[in-house]
């Protein structure tokens, strides 16, 4: 068993990509995830050796992690949703160019300079893709502290296996928690460089080189062929959920992050009641699991998604259930968490009271 | 404690009458307590530089744009009109506004992270097209609002909760002095570099402030008031060890004065 | 056992540290446990709190509004988690400090003059750890011994010289407490 400690999410994160042998880390200050740059300047460099560089803006840092990627490394950023919005014109050249890294988005209330409390608003920039062009990100959504130690690690595997951007969604609130987290063993740095890494020409060998211009409009289209190979690929092997009570369940619960969390609870003490919850949990929000939402739909009464926007991931389950049964919607925006009671009163007077 | 007796034997309403006023608020800024922390010169600066807007009557004619820092809320305070920009953005916000309304006196008001990190090409390239605003700049060396971080005008050595280890220049970087980066370029008319920490100072910030705005009415060109300033909070002092640390630290490594002025000026 | 608490009081009290100190009880004696604190401007000198949750199970929502037990040490914390609290439920408060103390009857009150008892010792900033033996002694979450520990563990090794006062401040806290 690795080491247990109790750490904040935002540390957690930190010291997860210190372990995963991850080569630099650029970002820029912003709250509700400043603890990430902080921790990292305190204690990366010193054990690991890992670069870690205050970048002057957020545009500024995804492009240092274009450059660093483009060298074959293991790289990451963080920011929350105002700096997230910046680096998308970065995400598309990192997409485009098909460079590994990871990032995290600390979601924070919005639109605009928004509040810092925690939010769930930045869905559809994840995962229908903030920038321009036809790309996508794999995003992977942790619910607890736990996960974004493993997600780290996760993210750098997949990052590398589909050489492409990935991201942490997450938010304030599982930023600033403290929970128990295992930690796995320090990993070495990498020393094997990819074949396409830009590390100076080789003698008598041709020139490597990492782009996102592809002029002739055949040769851009085979580049987008290519990415919508591997984004099949990853809808067929790498959707990742979490299901509890599915056994006898009348009624789905769904979320996904923090949303899911107080899901969890409101259906806890929903069965308390005598209601036959269920509750499913998307891990991966693209590519988003279709099928199990498509399977459960015929077999249960409803589903009632809970996230902390204004229905953002519902589309998708939406899309996915097929009008195979009733979806409902219920949220709180700008960085209110809506409390488990409050989802459980609005499942009884719109569901069961509404069924009536 | 209106309408009562005090020790000197004169009631609250004979004190305050209009013969006995020697100092007041400035119109211009508005009825409402500071967030700032205690002794933090971001209210002296505010202070400041409303007492010019209305001294010089121009209540009616200023824009101001606010950034995002701790002064990001500056809208609350300043009794004009203003508009909030994104970090970093304010100079392009402020060039937008100055193109529509040349006539109008317009300002920025930016941290030392605002205007020399993330906004720094904003601030260059309106510099460098002469664009003919003010643009204040509080150099308080660290995010304030963020909780302590490392700024473009960190002092070398200097300990951040992002230079954990005081700043090291090999790594990251060394101090900015982005005015006088900034004197170099043709279409900046004034550049000069001022301290709220002690009374002369303030008097003198006061003074650059005024003439800044002057030049702008003269359509002269960018105008940058610096501002050496201080941050209690994070730099985890009190406010007069703040203020001392800005006359032994700050001060000897941004040294106070002029660093461009118009060439009308010097004839 | 699931027991979930809300700590709250005035910024600077040490109720953030109080929580966490009990999540990492917990976590010594190997229960699953959850520490959410209120972040933002808001802390800057005015209120704090902190939700703890400690279980023997998985921990569903970080987030709650109803609790077992609410600890205030201050009056604008008793007057907005009194309502909060579960029926049966406990709150533990700073009777130096709350001049209008919570009134419910289908509760557990227990009223500790922790600010009075810091003064004694002369260290108003063991106020917390005085509360916190209250709140161990009264709802047995965890053992004494182990938050001792914790605290022990995450007091940096420069500060171990307080040590023996936070004993101190721990068991004076203890004794109020007649269960
Ligand atoms: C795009 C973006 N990135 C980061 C932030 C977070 N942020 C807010 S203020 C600030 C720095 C403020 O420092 P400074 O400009 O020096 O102002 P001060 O608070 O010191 O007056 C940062 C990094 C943000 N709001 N938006
Ligand atoms: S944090 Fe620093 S800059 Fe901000 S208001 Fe406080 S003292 Fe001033
Ligand atoms: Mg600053």
């Amino acid at each position: 068993m690795g080491e247990i400690k109790l750490m904040k999410g935002n540390e957690a994160l930190s010291e997860a990509m210190i372990r995963a042998g991850c080569d630099a880390y650029f970002g820029y200050p912003i709250t509700p995830q400043s603890e990430v740059l902080e921790y990292l300047a305190r204690e990366a460099t010193n054990r690991t050796g890992m670069v870690i560089l205050q970048a002057e803006s957020e545009v500024a840092a995804i492009n240092m992690i274009y450059g660093a990627a483009g060298c074959g490394k293991r790289v990451m950023t963080t920011s929350s949703s105002p700096g997230i919005s910046l680096m998308q014109e970065g995400l598309s050249y990192i997409a485009s160019a098909e460079l590994p890294c990871v990032l995290a988005n600390v979601n924070r209330g919005g639109p605009g300079l928004g509040t810092i409390q925690p939010a769930q608003g930045d869905y559809n920039q994840a995962v229908k893709g903030g920038g321009h062009g036809d790309y996508q990100l794999l995003v992977l959504a942790p619910c607890s502290v736990q996960e974004m130690v493993d997600f780290v690690k996760l993210g750098f595997e997949l990052a590398e296996k589909y050489r492409g951007p990935v991201m942490i969604l997450t938010d304030g609130a599982i930023g600033q928690m403290m929970e128990k987290v295992e930690l796995f063993d320090q990993m070495p740095r990498k020393t094997d460089v990819p074949d396409w890494a830009t590390t100076g020409r080789k003698k008598g060998q041709d020139r490597t080189y990492i782009t996102s211009l592809f002029i002739e409009p055949e040769v851009m289209e085979k580049v987008n062929l290519k990415l919508q190979a591997k984004y099949k690929q990853m809808r067929e092997t790498e959707v990742r959920y979490q299901t509890l009570n599915l056994d006898d369940a009348e009624y789905i619960f769904t979320g996904y992050g923090l949303g899911a969390r107080i899901c969890m609870k409101a259906m806890e003490i929903g069965r308390e009641k005598g209601y036959k919850i269920g509750m499913i949990r998307p891990i991966t929000l693209f590519p988003f699991p279709v099928d199990l939402y498509a399977s459960i739909a015929p077999k249960v009464k409803a589903i009632l998604d809970v996230e902390l926007n204004a229905g953002q991931m519902v589309q998708d389950v939406i899309l996915s259930t097929m009008g195979k049964t009733r979806v409902e919607f219920y949220g709180r925006m700008g960085g209110i968490i809506p409390e488990p009671e409050e989802i459980l009163e609005y499942f009884e007077k719109q569901i069961i009271g509404g069924a009536k | 404690m209106s309408g009562a007796p005090v020790e000197h034997g004169y009631t609250h309403e004979q004190i305050c009458i209009p013969e006995n006023l020697i100092y007041q608020r400035p119109g211009t800024l508005l009825e409402q307590e500071f967030h700032y922390c205690p002794g933090c010169g971001h209210s002296t600066a505010h202070k400041i530089f409303m007492e010019v807007v209305e001294e010089m009557g121009l209540e009616g004619e200023v824009i101001g744009v606010a950034p995002v820092g701790c002064s990001v809320f500056a809208y609350h305070y300043l009794n004009v009109d203003m508009q909030q920009a994104a970090h970093g953005r304010a100079c392009a916000v402020a060039t937008g506004i100055k193109r529509m309304l040349p006539d109008k006196i317009v300002f920025t008001y930016q941290g030392d992270g605002d205007l020399a990190a993330i906004g720094t090409a904003e601030t260059i390239h309106a510099a460098n097209r002469g664009e003919n605003f003010l643009a204040i700049f509080i150099n308080n060396g660290i995010y304030g609002m963020t909780s302590g971080q490392m700024a473009p005008t960190t002092l070398p050595g200097m300990v951040t909760t992002t230079s954990p280890f005081g700043r090291d220049t090999k790594t990251q970087g060394h101090p900015l002095k982005i005015g006088e980066l900034l004197a170099l370029l043709p279409g900046v008319a004034y550049v000069t570099r001022q301290a709220v920490d002690i009374p002369k100072n303030i008097r003198k910030a006061k003074k650059a402030l005024q003439k800044a705005l002057e030049y702008q009415k003269k359509g002269l060109g960018f105008c940058l008031v610096e501002i050496v300033s201080n941050c209690p909070s994070n730099w985890k002092m009190t406010p007069l060890e703040s203020n001392k640390f800005v006359e032994e630290k700050m001060i000897p490594f941004y040294p106070l004065g002029d660093i461009k002025v118009p060439q009308e000026e010097k004839k | 056992m699931t027991e979930e608490i809300i700590f709250a009081g005035f910024g600077g009290q040490g109720v953030l540290s109080m929580g966490q100190m009990l999540a990492y009880a917990g976590m010594i004696e190997n229960k699953e446990v959850c520490w959410m604190p209120s972040y933002g401007p808001e802390m800057r000198g005015g209120t704090a709190n902190c939700i703890t949750i400690i279980s023997d199970k998985m921990i569903s929502s970080p987030i709650i509004s109803r609790f077992d037990t609410a600890v205030a040490l201050n009056q604008p914390s008793v007057d907005k988690f009194e309502s909060r609290v579960k029926p049966g439920g406990t709150i533990i408060y700073d009777s130096t400090n709350i001049l209008t103390p919570p009134t419910r009857t289908d509760i557990t009150i227990y009223a500790v003059p922790g600010s009075e008892e810091a003064n004694n010792l002369k260290n108003l900033k063991v106020l917390n750890m005085i509360i916190l033996g209250a709140f161990v002694q009264a709802r047995k979450t965890v053992e004494p011994a182990t938050v001792m520990k914790a605290l022990t563990s995450v007091l940096p090794e420069r500060y171990h010289h307080l040590l023996p006062i936070n004993q101190k401040a721990f068991e004076v806290g203890m004794s109020h407490i007649h269960n």
